[in-house]
């Protein structure tokens, strides 16, 4: 049996340790706002934060999370909107939005690392996540808004 | 009303709020509303609202009002924009209108989502439907008032009575306007275009915040009490069969329960299971797991010897021979003959995979001989039918719920996925939940047909054509559900038949061919190929005659007109006339917009044009390039003009357009499925690359053609211009011309 805590709840968890963190976090704990896309890394849809550091959900498994903070696109929503999801909203960016979870999460990972990120930055640390509907050109948008919004606060 | 605060209770919001204290499970259905009346018809709250004229709105007395939006959303907007205009027309307050996804049903009329179909065929539906209960709310107040209807008129979510400027919101005209009569169709006003509210103006989507939270409800959130998941190992070659299969070490993985062995389809496949076994666990992790240990004897049947190289040679054979004409003008062949200048090149296109970032999945439930189905379906009518086909039972007997798509790209018109999800229910006596891995998605997909087209004019003194002889070869997607099938048909319509061009001697002609793999409609369908190969022919005819390609194009185009093609069969829907005028006016605005011969670029850099009517809409690219010493080629910019008639959602179709240049990008660069001894090659996102964020364009401009011409769609149009216009710009930056996609098997550096 593991201890974790996802969205500051404190968990346990003795069912099999190899199983990634995804599934765990969506069949066993019902928090389906982080997506399957690939189940390899190559995708992002499945991005959450470990820690407060993005990671591919698909390929960790949960016994490698023990002890860590999961912090899910719900546990982000839970006090208010993410200066982020706020920029995600003011400029339309999802279209089928399936992806854009794992898009929020690797942006707000980012702009702790890199605050006010070049398209260099973006490039380097958004290309992890696909979006199949193309809405890349908003996204990059989004982030460069969020950096300014949270320049301002 | 008890109906009503149980659906509140069972809505997606009070399901969230339980999955984030983390007891989901303990919930029945936990989010479509429409759930606690399955099987039933006249279920939906607009259907049980106070005032409900018809199927598609209904008013509370507290001022609600619900729509439905009957379309499938998969980021095209529809689930937005048609509600919009039912709003629009009712003068509804937008802040007030709460969107119902339909479930499939009749009454609906066609809930088939794709061909862009959404807005052109349902625009006016919407309008009149909220017609409908505007004038029944302004006569419920006429008689409240008893004043002439004549001195009423609606205005935000109120009627007015003119003369004395007393109002009356349409909540407390529910009851009154619930008993008049309905209005017939010829008693309906719509609105003048400049009293629209919403139409024309630019709306987020209805789901925004949804998404942006993790609220959103897709395919693959769906849960039902009692739910068990399944994984399918399908036969690895079309048509293949399982001989024998053994799940000893299968049934050793934790939360694995059973496999099951899921049957082979008869031909036509439609959208009957691949077949295989499936792998029934407490979880998906589970069932992924036990699959990797199912140890599966298959007879892979004929489509073994299936090879794509030697298939593509097969191809582009037919594409050189005379092939079934289906659009005959002039004479070429006497033209031919004259011994004057001609050329003639051929192009080719893979089969391309969908990839829709939500893998197929549903939910399906069978008891006592219905079924419950939630699945990311762009046709849950469709659903119905495969499922009671399949099951042998009434169509009435299958209740479709549609939940949010993570995209469609008409992947998700085939319903495949849902069937695997009803007949493994009623095997297994439980709720089951499909899950296909990315591997599945896409090495069992509905491919868009691989094609090869030849092309070949006839050339005057001055380098323009006075012949054009199209040949094209590609498996007919009808083949899917006639497996007699060889040639296309409907795939010939738009940028292959139609050759807007005034060149005297046309001959268009299809080849044979047969399907290996299964195939389907991709975004654009055939225009994906018909297009790239169209619109490079012209740009190499363009350059032969030492000719800037964007005059040559508008010359070939010649004067604005309508072109009546006269062909029998073509259809023939108002409108439908190909109009070279708008072509030729999203040709020169995407031009000028670009800076086309004015912008000065540097070394290594070029620009690329293409432009293509799509079912009714007309779009045209420019397509800046950079091709770096290593061959990398780099988008920095995307001009898109687009005539989509009335801009319904101005908003959305940028939106849209942005997508389609991206998603082309993807085709042109990277996109490619092959196949050795009937096995599809690719696997997964590292071998079937689609366009990152540093491999899409860096920006795509999109500019929205003013037009009071019928609207039409915007999800799909946008795509093929963009491959044919990235070679074209490719030429120009370097030399190089390409004829065949994807990029990433040519050497550029």
């Amino acid at each position: 049996m593991i201890r974790l805590r996802v969205n500051g709840t404190e968990r346990s968890f003795d069912g099999d340790l190899e199983m990634p963190v995804l599934w765990y976090l969506r069949d066993v704990l019902g928090l389906t706002g982080t997506k399957f896309g690939c189940g390899m890394a190559l995708c992002g849809a499945c991005t959450v934060h470990q820690d407060g550091r993005a990671i591919r959900s698909c390929v960790v498994p949960v016994r490698a999370a023990a002890g860590a903070e999961i912090t899910t696109i719900e546990g982000i929503s839970s006090k208010g909107l993410d200066p982020v999801q706020r920029a995600w909203m003011d400029h339309n960016v999802p279209q089928c939005g399936y992806c854009q979870a794992g898009q929020i999460m690797q942006a707000i990972a980012l702009l702790k690392s890199k605050p006010r990120p070049s398209d260099q930055d973006i490039d380097d640390l958004m290309n992890g996540n696909i979006c199949r509907c193309g809405t890349y050109q908003r996204i990059r948008a989004a982030i460069k808004a969020a950096s300014k919004a949270m320049e301002r606060t | 009303m008890t109906g009503m605060t149980h659906i509140q209770n069972v809505s997606r919001r009070g399901f969230l709020k339980d999955a984030l204290s983390g007891c989901a499970f303990v919930l029945g259905v936990c989010y479509l509303p429409s759930v606690a009346h399955a099987g039933t018809t006249a279920g939906t709250p607009a259907d049980r609202a106070t005032f409900h004229p018809n199927a598609f709105l209904g008013l509370e007395t507290d001022g609600t009002v619900y729509i439905i939006a009957h379309r499938s959303e998969m980021g095209n907007g529809s689930r937005t924009t048609l509600p919009r205009v039912v709003a629009d027309e009712m003068d509804a307050d937008w802040s007030r209108v709460q969107i119902v996804q339909a479930i499939g049903d009749a009454r609906y009329g066609s809930q088939e989502t794709d061909g862009s179909q959404s807005i052109r065929k349902f625009f006016t539906v919407m309008r009149e439907m909220g017609a409908m209960a505007r004038l029944m709310l302004i006569r419920a107040a006429a008689i409240e008032w008893s004043v002439p209807v004549s001195q009423c008129e609606s205005g935000l979510h109120v009627v007015e009575h003119i003369p004395t400027h007393r109002k009356l919101p349409y909540g407390e005209l529910a009851i009154s306007a619930s008993k008049l009569p309905v209005p017939k169709k010829a008693e309906l006003k719509l609105k003048p275009r400049t009293a629209w509210r919403y139409i024309g103006r630019g709306a987020g989507l209805y789901d925004l915040k949804d998404i942006c939270t993790g609220k959103a409800v897709y395919g693959i959130d769906a849960r039902i009490d009692g739910m068990v998941y399944a994984s399918i190992e399908h036969p690895p070659v079309l048509g293949g069969k399982v001989k024998s299969y053994e799940d000893r070490e299968a049934l050793r993985v934790p939360g694995v329960r059973r496999t099951v062995l899921v049957e082979p389809f008869n031909l036509p496949y439609g959208v009957q299971p691949l077949g295989g076994v499936a792998v029934i666990a407490d979880n998906t992790w589970a069932a992924f797991q036990g699959r990797k240990k199912v140890n599966v004897t298959w007879d892979l049947g004929p489509n073994a010897s299936y090879n794509s190289d030697q298939f593509k040679k097969e191809l582009q054979q037919t594409a050189h021979q005379p092939g079934k004409v289906v659009r005959n003008q002039g004479d070429v062949d006497t033209d031919f003959a004259r011994g004057g200048k001609t050329f003639e090149a051929e192009y080719y296109v893979p089969h391309l995979a969908h990839a829709t970032m939500e893998p197929p999945v549903a939910v399906a439930d069978f008891r006592d001989d219905k079924v419950t189905v939630w699945a990311p379906t762009q046709d849950p009518q469709g659903v119905q039918q495969s499922i009671a086909r399949e099951l042998g039972i009434r169509q009435e007997a299958v209740t479709c719920h549609v939940t949010l798509l993570g995209g469609g790209f008409g992947r998700k018109s085939f319903g495949d996925f849902a069937v695997e999800a009803a007949v493994l229910s009623k095997k297994v006596g439980k709720p089951v939940k499909v899950v296909w891995s990315r591997e599945d998605d896409i090495k069992f997909d509905y491919y868009l047909p691989v094609a090869a087209v030849y092309l070949k004019a006839a050339l005057d003194s001055n380098g323009g054509p006075t012949s054009w002889l199209a040949r094209s070869a590609f498996p007919p997607i009808n083949s899917t559900f006639d497996s007699s099938a060889r040639y296309g048909g409907w795939e010939l319509e738009g940028s292959w038949i139609e050759v807007p061009f005034d060149i005297p001697n046309i001959r268009v002609e299809v080849g044979p061919a047969r399907a290996h793999v299964r195939v389907g409609w991709l975004r654009s369908v055939a225009s994906n190929y018909h297009t790239f190969a169209v619109q490079s022919f012209i740009d190499d005819l363009a350059h032969k005659a030492g000719r800037d390609p964007l005059e040559y194009l508008l010359e070939l185009f010649g004067p604005p007109r309508i072109l009546d093609l006269n062909i029998p069969g073509y259809p023939q829907e108002p409108g439908f006339a190909l109009d070279i005028g708008r072509l030729r006016r999203v040709t020169e605005m995407a031009a000028e917009k670009a800076g086309w011969g004015r912008r000065k670029l540097g070394n290594g850099r070029g620009m690329g044009i293409a432009v293509h009517r799509y079912s009714l809409t007309y779009v045209a690219s420019v397509v800046e390039v950079e091709v770096d010493e290593k061959g990398g080629v780099h988008i920095p910019r995307i001009d898109t003009a687009v005539d989509a008639g009335t801009a319904v959602n101005p908003a959305n179709i940028k939106a849209q357009l942005e997508g389609a240049a991206v998603f082309g990008t993807s085709i042109a660069r990277s996109c490619e499925i092959t196949a050795t001894n009937g096995i599809i090659d690719q696997s997964n996102f590292n071998d079937y690359p689609v366009a990152r964020i540093d491999e899409a364009p860096y920006q795509t401009n999109v500019y929205v053609v003013e037009s009071t011409a019928p609207p039409s769609g915007v999800g799909e149009p946008g795509v093929p211009v963009i491959a044919p216009a990235l070679c074209n710009a490719i030429f120009a930056a370097t030399g190089k011309r390409i004829r065949e996609l994807p990029l990433s098997n040519i050497r550029l550096g």
